[in-house]
């Protein structure tokens, strides 16, 4: 079937949370038989707009048709009746039940009252054999991998309603083969005329499968695409915010020390941790600003924690200071000089109720261990010296940390670390969500600390800053490592151009 | 007048107001019904009167909410079994000592072993719940009721008694002391927990891991080894509190030692303005509740209520108490708040 | 929707494929465990006890004759455990629902059929109560029902701090009606032909327990209460109503466990406070041993029956004995239940792990 007429126009969709724009007049027209990327970085509004077209979230204007008819989505329940159905990434399914049951729940088939299991084992083959999978219908959701998984989830989709699917994010956590499979699904169904819009972060992928693209950026349509008419490098130019033609060399800053023969800190030699990233090396020395530059979902958050140790590696190894380091617990690592930012702040940083002053002096503590609590005075002493350097705003040190704004928070989760006095850190989006003020000051403090000699990771879904602040990038794309570019070579081109991957022209 | 009204907000947001106002409350109560309520006489050499009374009884109750404390803090879970940690505890500490006309063994073995008893049910009950991951509450469950199988198997089902009159000293009075001892326990508990949890990290270690767990662990706090901790802690206040309701009757009964205390040690915690979905917590809070309860538990008896109809009551104050604490009737007020509101300006928009 | 039914025709030409069995080691295993170590302990008891005709017809009934009760108390806990939910007030309200027939029998002077429907009537009530905190109050539902266990004991102690024994001549006449089964008989020594017996608490066990077995397998509601066992969130999104799925559960568990007090006070003819001290324990190792991990979307009933008759075959053992103690029993019964739980957290833990 080739492409037809729009099946779903969305016009002038704003949206707003607290009173800042996260939709801002988007425009989105999907038609029948066409395969859709919706792409943008981190905040673009992607997620915004997928809630909005399922119900989850209201809007404030614009109009949604369906096949030239407005309608509006109270529920998803009520977008699944419009004929809008979504599959996320993490898969709602319940997978304690078979799979022919997770396909028709709720509307079992019913024989003298009684659910007709036959019935539904029976209709459940001849779904699952139309899209060429061949599983047991009858065998349990969780006996299969997630990539069937998926599949289970857009077979129920489909099977309910069947005009617009969405697929948010569903290769995040699938492997090649699996992808292909998921893609020749996408195509049968593409046929039979549906509309598909695809979430995705990975490039490659939607040169693979996509008719059209859709940029979004904060919150803004960039503009709609065909796959043909857009070379990679200009895609990823576009989502983060750079105008390729109009690149001008952005000059440096001198950071870090230019000597070569700086002494090496830690030494990653095939470390890796099974569907997290895959094997890499790594070297960062004394004075190295090392960014670690990739889209969302790239795996740069990943080889982050696997040298941290919050992911247990299960290859390779990792030396510090020319000495094996067998990192357990977190602890391990805290107690040999390394530090980390997580990149969820609420959930995986702060101690929302303990007060400004614990926060800070927390690492240092675990460190040193149950019995050797540090004094009062010296706890206020680091905190207001923190406080101080790093300009934290709160109303006293007493104040619970979750009532400080989030560059707060963030300057407080620094302070923590800068008080152990680390040799390494590693900063994962230390700057995501606050202020530019505040950004510039912790752009300044990871150069400084450069400069003292520690070595640092530091990673930012920013190009800028981070070309601002690393005298080296390592970029990652589909969880590894696949470049690596220093000094001059570090330019906005370069990085796309890795990024983007592929032949970029 | 803006300065006074600012301490007194000063003081209502202080953790420890309202667990003092509903001790003051139940005080007031009692004052009513018996206006002799706060006399205190001496009588045989020592101190009587219905507060010294409640202090005395409230200590094993005290000693348990300690203990309970720590636990929901770093776990956000109860543990039930402390009624039938303290029933063990005392039956180990009886069999100990033997019901003849003088001691089996040393007194001293007679206070050790019942705790090392303690700390064994604690770990059994830590190392399901940290390191299995069972959710507290079945974790205790099983103690919750073997552990008063195996206190009557250690006591034959018998109820036994201990003659030396010295036995009773823990639970009643030394010579010539008029305060009960009970108390001195309480107070030494309290102060052995308070005097930790100051000098050492674990006060902010223990809230930290009860807040988030997640984060602790990436700080680098082993968060499993303090709750297991914290629960071998509570199990040992348990048989401490077991030795002291032994001590108090100079017998033991499997079956009526700790007898529905679980409930009145969760209570205490809830009562010192603890959340208990765990973080930030409060020893003297608890305390405070403890005393609460035990008032609350002589004002009822007062009332002609008997033991065994207590519960009903204390269930009662329990629901309130979660419900309040829980988000969803915040979340309805609002709800109903904003709902109106909307309605409103929608009306208005028309 | 054209579409859809074209889409259907061209399911239907497709050819069909094979399947293959994937199904090893699933949430069959720890059933699988639960009928094994019956059978073990069954054929030991056998051997053992033979002296004592343990193999004997009746031996086997009284299996189910002194644990109607339990049986129908825990095909409630198990759909509760499903919900991943738990309900520690059972022991307490089969004591008060004694009480309550006992008081109103003896002293209120009610006849036992309407005594029955006021004690059911209340058992619904009260597991209404406790469900509607815990599905749209969002409590912890073990925080619930502690209150709700201390609740009812409690209760038990206003009506009656006194032992109350039922003299009602209907209460009494269908708790000692023997229905004897047609086969299985044996001879007495006078040549008699015996033939085994149970009584009515039985029946009504059995007849529950084949409802709740259909309700789960072929109704909607009883697949909707797995799906939100196995995730809430899912059952949302896949348009169940989770609180109300909830909320009925804990009122057919409160309506069960009222019944499973029937059945005990038939059993015992007799109300007191401490009655069923420790049933709730007994009702959840039942559910936990047969098969019903605590975490919930898993269950069976009729493995909830095998753990039930794990736990009476200990208890015959330990009376077999003659010197034990009858709290060794308990003590066994607590051992076993930590054990099956210990066995169920590793596991979901090596299932996390592969992941």
């Amino acid at each position: 079937m080739k492409i037809g007429g729009e099946i779903l126009t969305m016009h002038h969709i704003s949206k707003s949370f607290l009173g800042v724009k996260a939709l801002s007049n988007v425009d989105f027209t999907l038609r029948a038989g066409e395969i859709h990327a919706l792409m943008g970085e981190n905040g673009a509004g992607k997620s915004t707009l997928i809630k909005v077209l399922t119900g989850a979230e209201e809007f404030e204007s614009g109009e949604i048709r369906i096949a030239g008819k407005p309608i509006i989505n109270r529920s998803p329940q009520e977008a699944q009746l419009n004929g809008i159905s979504t599959v996320y990434q993490e898969i709602n399914l319940c997978p304690n039940l078979s799979v022919a049951e997770n396909l028709f729940l709720g509307r079992q088939p019913q024989k003298h009252g009684a659910i007709d299991w036959k019935t539904m084992y029976k209709k459940a083959k001849e779904a699952f054999e139309a899209l060429d999978i061949n599983i047991d219908v009858t065998s349990t959701l969780d006996n299969y991998s997630l990539a069937i998984q998926q599949m289970v989830a857009i077979a129920r989709a489909v099977d309910i309603s069947s005009r617009v699917l969405i697929l948010d994010e569903p290769t995040s956590s699938l492997d090649d083969s699996e992808v292909e499979k998921l893609f020749s699904i996408m195509r049968k169904l593409k046929e039979c005329g549906l509309g598909i819009i695809f979430v995705t972060h990975f490039i490659e992928q939607v040169y693979k499968i996509c008719d059209r693209i859709t940029v979004l950026r904060n919150g803004e349509l960039v503009g709609e695409y065909e796959v043909g008419n857009l070379p990679r490098v200009q895609l990823v130019a576009r989502m983060m915010g750079k105008d390729f033609e109009g690149l001008a060399e952005i000059k440096r800053h001198e950071a870090g020390t230019e000597e070569d023969n700086a002494a090496t800190v830690i030494e990653a030699r095939g470390l890796g941790c099974t569907g997290k990233v895959k094997p890499f090396d790594l070297n960062v020395s004394k004075g190295d600003v090392i960014g670690i530059s990739g889209l969302l979902g790239s795996g740069r958050s990943e080889l982050a924690r696997v040298i941290y140790g919050a992911d247990k590696p299960d290859t390779g190894e990792l030396k510090m200071n020319d000495k094996k380091l067998d990192i357990r617990a977190p602890l391990d690592a805290v107690r040999s000089g390394i530090a980390f930012l997580p990149e969820n702040r609420k959930e995986e940083g702060v101690i929302g109720d303990l007060s400004v002053r614990e926060n800070i002096v927390l690492a240092l503590q675990a460190r040193k261990g149950i019995f050797r609590l540090l004094g009062k005075k010296e706890q206020e002493e680091f905190t207001d010296r923190y406080m101080d350097i790093l300009k934290i705003k709160a109303s006293d040190r007493e104040a619970p940390v979750k009532r400080l704004s989030g560059g707060n928070q963030q300057k407080v989760v620094l302070a923590r670390w800068l008080l152990t006095n680390p040799d390494f850190l590693i900063l994962d989006e230390p700057t995501r969500g606050i202020d530019i003020g505040t950004k510039n000051e912790i752009q300044r403090l990871i150069v400084n600390l450069a400069k003292e000699g520690k070595a640092v990771i530091f990673i930012s879904s920013e190009i800028e800053e981070m070309l601002r602040t690393c005298n080296r990038m390592v970029v990652m794309r589909d969880s590894s490592k696949v470049g690596e570019l220093s000094n001059n070579e570090i330019t906005q081109e370069n990085i796309m151009k890795a990024i983007a991957g592929g032949n970029a022209s | 007048m803006k300065k006074s009204n600012i301490k007194s907000k000063h003081i209502i947001n202080h953790p420890l107001f309202l667990p003092l106002v509903c001790l003051l409350l139940v005080l007031i109560v009692n004052l009513i019904q018996t206006p002799s309520f706060f006399k205190i006489t001496i009588q045989n050499g020592v101190l009587y009167g219905f507060i010294i009374d409640i202090i005395n009884r409230s200590s094993g109750l005290i000693i348990m909410a300690v203990g309970m404390t720590l636990v929901v803090a770093s776990s956000g879970g109860t543990d039930i079994s402390v009624g039938a940690v303290s029933a063990l505890a005392g039956a180990v500490c009886v069999a100990v000592l033997g019901t003849g006309e003088s001691y089996r063994m040393p007194y001293i073995i007679s206070l050790l072993l019942p705790l090392i008893a303690g700390m064994v049910c604690g770990a059994f009950n830590g190392f399901l719940v940290s390191y299995m991951r069972v959710q507290p509450m079945v974790a205790t469950l099983i103690l919750f009721t073997a552990g008063r199988g195996i206190a009557q198997l250690i006591t034959g089902s018998f109820i036994l008694y201990v003659k030396p009159v010295q036995f009773q000293y823990l639970g009643s009075f030394l010579p010539n002391v008029p305060i009960p001892t009970p108390c001195f326990v309480a107070t030494f508990v309290i102060l052995i927990t308070w005097l930790t949890l100051k000098y050492t990290s674990l006060n902010m270690f223990i809230q930290s891991v009860g807040i988030n767990p997640k984060a602790s662990h990436l700080v680098g706090l082993n968060s499993k080894m303090i709750t297991f901790f914290t629960y071998v802690f509570c199990s040992v206040c348990a048989a401490g509190a077991g030795l002291i309701s032994v001590s108090r009757t100079a017998s033991i009964d499997a079956n009526n030692v700790g007898l529905n205390v679980e409930l009145d040690a969760i209570l205490a915690v809830a009562i010192g303005g603890n959340s208990l979905s765990g973080g930030k917590f409060s020893l003297f809070g608890s305390v405070i509740g403890a005393i609460t309860i035990q008032a609350l538990t002589t004002t009822l008896y007062a009332m002609h209520v008997s033991a065994d109809q207590l519960p009903l009551y204390k269930a009662i104050v329990v629901i309130i108490i979660v419900a309040l604490q829980s988000p969803e009737p915040k979340r309805w007020y609002y709800m109903i708040k904003s709902g109106i509101s909307s309605g409103r300006s929608a009306r208005e928009a028309n | 929707m054209n579409d859809t039914e074209l889409r259907w025709q061209r399911f239907e030409h497709k050819k069909v494929m094979s399947l293959i069995k994937e199904k090893l080691l699933g949430h069959n295993f720890l059933l699988f465990v639960t009928v094994a170590l019956f059978v073990v302990m069954y054929i030991a008891g056998l051997f053992v006890y033979k002296d004592k005709n343990f193999g004997n017809m009746q031996v086997f009934l009284n299996l189910l004759i002194s644990n109607a009760g339990l049986i129908i108390t825990s095909v409630g806990m198990t759909m509760v455990l499903i919900i991943a939910g738990i309900d520690i007030s059972v022991g307490s309200v089969v004591a008060v629902t004694c009480m309550m027939l006992a008081s109103m029998m003896e002293k209120g002077k009610i006849d036992a059929l309407p005594a029955i429907a006021i004690v059911l009537l209340f058992g619904i009530a009260f597991g209404a109560i406790q469900g509607w905190f815990i599905a749209y109050m969002k409590l912890q539902p073990f925080i619930v029902t502690l209150a709700g266990m201390f609740f009812a004991r409690g209760l038990t102690a206003v009506i009656s701090l006194e032992m109350i024994t039922i003299t009602n001549k209907t209460f009494l006449s269908i708790a000692q009606h023997k229905m004897y089964l047609p086969f299985g008989g044996s001879l007495n020594k006078r040549g008699v032909m015996i033939y085994p017996y149970v009584y009515p608490t039985v029946a009504a066990a059995l007849i529950i327990l084949v409802l709740a077995f259909i309700m789960l397998r072929y109704t909607k509601f009883g697949r909707s209460i797995y799906a939100v066992g196995g995730s809430e969130q899912s059952a949302m999104l896949m348009g169940l109503n989770v609180k109300r799925i909830k909320f009925l559960v804990y009122i057919i568990n409160g309506f069960l466990a009222s019944l499973g007090g029937v059945a005990f006070c038939l059993n015992t003819t007799g109300a007191f406070v401490e009655l069923a001290k420790g049933f709730e324990m007994e009702a959840i190792a039942a559910t936990v041993i047969g098969g019903t991990p605590l975490t919930g979307g898993v269950g069976n009933v009729f493995g909830t029956l095998f753990g039930v008759l794990i736990k009476a075959t200990i208890e015959t053992f330990v009376s077999f004995q003659g010197t034990l103690s009858s709290w060794w029993s308990k003590i066994i019964i607590a051992a076993l239940l930590a054990f099956f739980i210990i066995l169920q957290s590793l596991l979901t833990m090596r299932k996390e792990r592969q992941r």
